[in-house]
This record gives structure tokens, C-alpha cells and sequence, in this order.
């Protein structure tokens, strides 16, 4: 593989019941790739807990994956209202979701920390007010 | 385990993909919050859950999860069952509430797994 594989979506913020296609979507890409099915879940359960923070936290975004020689790159971009404190955010169990997203079964607090979980890398560059953009790597 | 024992110990009802029955589970996991369950990383694992929406499915589907067991006699929608049958995840419902499920199958023989730390 010379260039990498890129893979682009558009996180829906308005549907809840929808949230979780684009991760499917590339379990389903990574899978004809004939990835290890180890890889394969790692990248799709960070990219899913990102898609479900978008939809829960901030209206949506974009999600975009290349595959390259060496790594899985997930990078998720939203307009949202921003990560005030990355630190406590990072933190399991610390969480700013609604009781009504609770009842949904998320929001418990283990999003980012999942994301950090089953990745390699994870850089989180947040603004207040502007939004959030997330780079993860999962190394091959 | 075979999870046609987990339906036998659970005396629950199989809503969809019965022909998965003799396949084999390993470790099982209980909860209503699905990060808490995405925290936990294990293969052909089963989920007890009370909760009812679509991403009890695309949760256990991320986590290459093969049986769901609802319970607390929650039933899945057909949306719900629909995606499992995509998936080949076999549904299960019991009447039992999550703590005599869980110690049911625990004590059976089936053990949980360990979260790995951040």
C-alpha cells in the first residue's frame, strides 16, 4: 500500500438512533482490507465512542480514516461548543452529559478515556465556543 | 459455555438468530451503560443489559460480541432485531433481573474480564 486509504463521513448530530453508522461503515471497510480483527476492533470502537460524543456533545461532524503502511488514522473535527477542562474530561467516570443522555446508556464518563484506551496515539485540540478536533492512531 | 446453556440457566426466550445457539462464549459482561461495556475488551463475549435502543446492538457488534441478553423481561424492538440478524447476534430475553443473571452464569462457570487501564 503506497497512499494511504481515506475514508470520509458526516456524523449526523441530530439522529441518536443513527449514531454508530460511519464506525460500521469502516469496521466494514477495514474488514475487506483484511486488517487483524484486533486492529479492526480497536479502531472501530474509538471511532464509534467519537462518533457518539459528537452526536451527544456537539450536532455532529466529520469523521475522516486513512489507512496507511503503518497505521489506522482516525480524525474527527466538530463545530461544538469545545472542551473546557481535557484533563477532567479524560478522567473515567467525569462526564457533562445530560440525565436524558444517561438514559440512553452513555454518558457514564469513558468516552475519551475508551478513545485513549484502544489507540496508540490521541491528541485532543479543543476551543471553547468553536469546537474540537481529535487525531488517533492505531499503529499496524 | 454454549449459549444455549445461558438460555437453559436463564430460562429465557431466543428472539433471533437461534441457529448461533451452539456457539461459545467465553466472559460476559452487565451493565446499561454502553461505555462502561465498550471499556471491556474480549471476543465472543456476552452482553446482559437492561437497556432497550439501537446502540445496544452497534455496541456489542463494535465489540465482536455474539449473544445480548435482555433483562428484567425487556424485549428489543424490531429495528433492534433486525441489525442483530445483519450481525448474527443471537438475542435473548429472561425475566430475571441483571443481578441473579449475572450471579447465574457466574457461578455457572463464566466468568467476567479484566479492563485494561488507560
Amino acid at each position: 500500500m503506497s497512499e494511504a486509504l481515506k475514508f470520509h463521513f458526516t456524523v449526523d448530530g441530530e439522529d441518536f438512533t443513527s449514531a454508530g453508522k460511519a464506525s460500521v461503515q469502516v469496521k466494514k471497510n477495514l474488514r475487506q482490507l483484511g486488517l487483524p480483527p484486533e486492529i479492526i476492533r480497536r479502531v472501530s470502537i474509538a471511532m464509534y465512542e467519537g462518533e457518539i460524543n459528537m452526536v451527544i456533545h456537539a450536532g455532529g461532524g466529520e469523521a475522516d480514516v486513512a489507512v496507511t503502511e503503518d497505521c489506522v488514522e482516525i480524525f474527527l473535527h466538530d463545530s461544538g461548543p469545545g472542551i473546557k477542562d481535557i484533563d477532567r474530561a479524560m478522567q473515567e467516570g467525569y462526564s457533562t452529559a445530560s440525565d436524558s443522555i444517561r438514559s440512553l446508556g452513555f454518558g457514564a464518563g469513558m468516552g475519551l478515556p475508551n478513545m485513549k484506551r484502544y489507540t496508540d496515539y490521541m491528541d485532543i485540540k479543543s476551543t471553547v465556543g468553536k469546537g474540537t478536533d481529535i487525531t488517533m492512531k492505531v499503529m499496524l | 459455555m454454549k449459549i444455549c446453556t445461558i438460555r437453559d440457566l436463564l430460562d429465557a426466550k431466543v428472539i433471533c438468530c437461534e441457529d448461533g445457539l451452539s456457539r461459545h462464549v467465553y466472559s460476559a459482561c452487565g451493565s446499561d451503560m454502553m461505555s462502561d461495556v465498550l471499556a471491556y475488551v474480549k471476543d465472543q463475549a456476552v452482553l446482559l443489559t437492561g437497556l432497550v435502543n439501537l446502540q445496544v446492538v452497534r455496541t456489542a457488534e463494535m465489540m465482536d460480541m455474539n449473544c445480548i441478553v435482555f433483562v428484567r423481561s425487556k424485549m428489543p424492538t424490531a429495528e433492534m432485531v433486525e441489525l442483530a440478524r445483519d450481525c448474527g447476534i443471537v438475542m435473548l430475553a429472561t425475566d430475571k433481573r441483571m443481578y441473579e443473571a449475572c450471579g447465574l452464569l457466574y457461578s455457572n462457570g463464566l466468568v467476567g474480564n479484566k479492563v485494561k487501564s488507560v
